[in-house]
């Protein structure tokens, strides 16, 4: 063992103290202590062995019950399945891309492909929009009516989608709903209209998922010095140009990471819509492709085509996911 | 860290103004919860009425009486704690083996693991649904809790250890050290020392297993087919809910008695929950 390593329960009494009290204080407490040679226990004859071993329950599970289906859903997307092949015993047969063809000229994919992408940006701005300014707004209040905000987002976060989608269906409900009254608009059905019912949703989207943001992004804000606000604002810098020259470039990383978690978010949004407009509208008019895989498959029994749409969901969602550990990279984080 | 590091330099009237719409937006929030633990009290012909009040003068517990009436309700309650509970264990002893295989060790392949569970969860849930169902069936786990379960400790277990890494990471390597020096084995290092202290941690991350077991509607209702005394208490609240002519106030009720242990959760763990997430959002 080497001198500069702390030893026994005085290295162990040392380091304890910053651990018992929380993971949040700054980096480098320990990184400090660490900073002695590493001992031998990394050439410890099991430690090859021993993170796999840590490893196979995740790895077996995962393999199983992820990895598998996933290969699952793109072979099944390859073959003639519905309802004869699942419980009538017919033959699968091999259709290579023929379900792909098949969609890709189907009009309503394409407007269906469409709606998800418009209603999923819609949703990230809105949300995005939402929770960074209710973050700073967090920032220039006293205590009081920031525990208030902060325990109704908490409250807005913790309600399970299904419920918050009956909710908010009851409160824009034509014949009993207090926001109808509100504002008179009579038994004006929101559901009714394509574009009503999809803002609808959008609303509870955006009322359950901003606390998230608004949270991470407020802790961001907290993290900022005081001292660099404070010149910023000796120098006369407006608000908003504080918000856009100094806090936004340093909470850039936690920004990445809100957008990415939104967009993944709000690209599969399936109770709400499911249940808030019964699922998927008057004639399909709110499909998102979620809902629509899952009609495909489940409510028509066409499990390939159902499994086309899923491939081209995961398509899609990977390249976000390939943007974002871009973006990781290149602000040199490591994993 | 100064708590009110930007107020000075906001002048008076303007603070004064940020406070109120503070408290605004907070009523604001709050009022779909509120609407609907009121619309769970209001008897029912308060509820049903086109002149909506905000508040209730004769709070009944009709509509609760209706919801715990409903066929097996309680069964359908006991199966969303059964599948929550087991799915929010499980993997977060599974997590909590991966988190530390990842952050202690160094191995070949770390990096592409991480990459791997970083990509594991953009996957779709949802849109595994179809192949899920198959294995279900193949493996005669249809209408039974396990078909929940088991897909659902998957889907968790990729940001659990995502988000455990962090915890984990900020254990000092020291305190491994001084432990095998104290003659501490492996597996004793691992449960004795590691656990206790990666706890806290533990219990911020299942927030997230919770919730998506307790919420789920998706397996439940594509999974639980013909045997309904299996079945959660998502689809517990849709018998009330026909889109035709719902019952609101059993609607209500139901929602109410479905949030609730998902706010206690979620208050009980509120503080590791913003660290963790800012722990988990910086590495």
């Amino acid at each position: 063992m080497t001198p500069g390593t702390p030893t026994g329960s005085v290295g162990a009494d040392r380091v304890r103290l910053p651990v018992v009290r929380g993971w949040s204080r700054p980096r480098g407490g320990s990184r400090k202590i660490s900073t002695a040679p590493r001992p031998c226990r990394r050439s410890r004859g099991r430690s090859q062995k021993a993170p796999w071993l840590y490893l196979a329950p995740a790895l077996v599970v995962l393999g199983g019950l992820l990895v598998y289906p996933v290969y699952q859903l793109g072979l099944i997307s390859l073959f003639q399945y519905t309802q004869a092949q699942v419980s009538g015993g017919e033959p699968t047969t091999f259709q290579g891309f023929g379900n792909y063809a098949e969609l890709f000229s189907d009009s309503q994919f394409w407007q269906v492909l469409l709606a998800t992408v418009v209603f999923a940006a819609g949703c990230v701005v809105s949300t995005l929009g939402v929770g960074c300014a209710l973050a700073v707004l967090l920032t220039r209040v006293r205590a009081v009516p920031r525990l208030a905000l902060m325990l109704a987002a908490l409250g807005a976060w913790a309600t399970p989608a299904i419920t918050g989608s009956t909710v908010w269906l009851f409160l824009f409900d034509p014949d009993f709903g207090p926001v109808n009254r509100v504002l008179g608009l009579g038994d004006h059905s929101w559901t009714y209209g394509r574009l009503s019912a999809f803002f609808l949703v959008l609303l509870e989207v955006v009322w359950c998922s901003f606390p998230f943001v608004m949270v991470t992004v407020y802790a961001g804000i907290r993290a900022v010095p005081a001292e660099v606000l404070e010149a910023a604002a000796l120098d006369g810098a407006s608000q908003w140009r504080i918000w856009r020259s100094v806090l936004a470039p340093m909470l850039r990383p936690i920004l990445v990471v809100v957008t990415i978690q939104s967009v993944i978010w709000d690209f599969k949004v399936f109770t709400q819509i499911y249940v808030m407009t019964n699922g998927g509208g008057i004639a399909g008019q709110n499909l998102v492709l979620n809902v629509y895989a899952y009609q495909k498959a489940f409510a028509s029994s066409q499990y390939s085509l159902g499994s086309a749409i899923g491939v081209v969901m995961l398509v899609i969602l990977l390249a976000v996911t390939l943007v974002y550990l871009r973006l990781l990279r290149r602000q040199g984080e490591e994993l | 860290m100064r708590p009110v590091s930007s107020v000075p330099f906001l002048r008076r009237p303007w603070r004064l103004l940020a406070e109120v719409s503070a408290l605004l937006v907070a009523v604001v929030v709050a009022f779909p919860l509120y609407w609907m633990v009121l619309g769970a009290f209001k008897p029912a012909g308060e509820i049903e009425s086109s002149e909506p009040r905000p508040w209730t003068l004769a709070p009944s517990l009709d509509s609760f009486r209706r919801v715990f009436e409903q066929n097996e309700f309680g069964r359908y309650f006991l199966n969303s704690l059964v599948v929550a509970g087991t799915v929010v264990i499980v993997s977060a002893l599974i997590a909590f083996l991966a988190a530390t295989a990842v952050t202690r060790f160094r191995f070949r392949f770390r990096t592409t693991l991480l990459i791997m569970f970083l990509v594991a969860q953009m996957v779709p849930v949802e849109a595994l649904t179809i192949p899920l169902f198959f294995l279900m069936r193949d493996f005669g786990q249809l209408n039974t809790l396990g078909s929940l379960i088991l897909p659902h400790i998957a889907f968790s277990l990729p940001f659990a250890i995502w988000m455990l890494r962090g915890f984990v990471k900020a254990v000092p390597e020291a305190l491994e050290e001084a432990a095998y020096m104290d003659g501490a084995s492996r597996s004793r290092f691992l449960w004795q020392i590691l656990f206790p202290l990666v706890f806290p941690g533990l219990v911020a991350t299942s927030v997230f297993s919770f919730i998506s077991a307790w919420n789920d509607f998706l397996f439940a209702k594509s999974f639980i087919i013909s045997d309904t005394s299996q079945s959660t208490l998502p689809m517990a609240l849709l018998v009330f809910y026909k889109p035709d002519e719902p019952d609101w106030g059993g609607v209500m009720a139901a929602s109410t008695v479905m949030t609730i242990p998902v706010l206690v959760f979620f208050v009980l763990v509120q503080r590791r929950l913003v660290s963790g997430l800012g722990g988990a959002v910086k590495d």
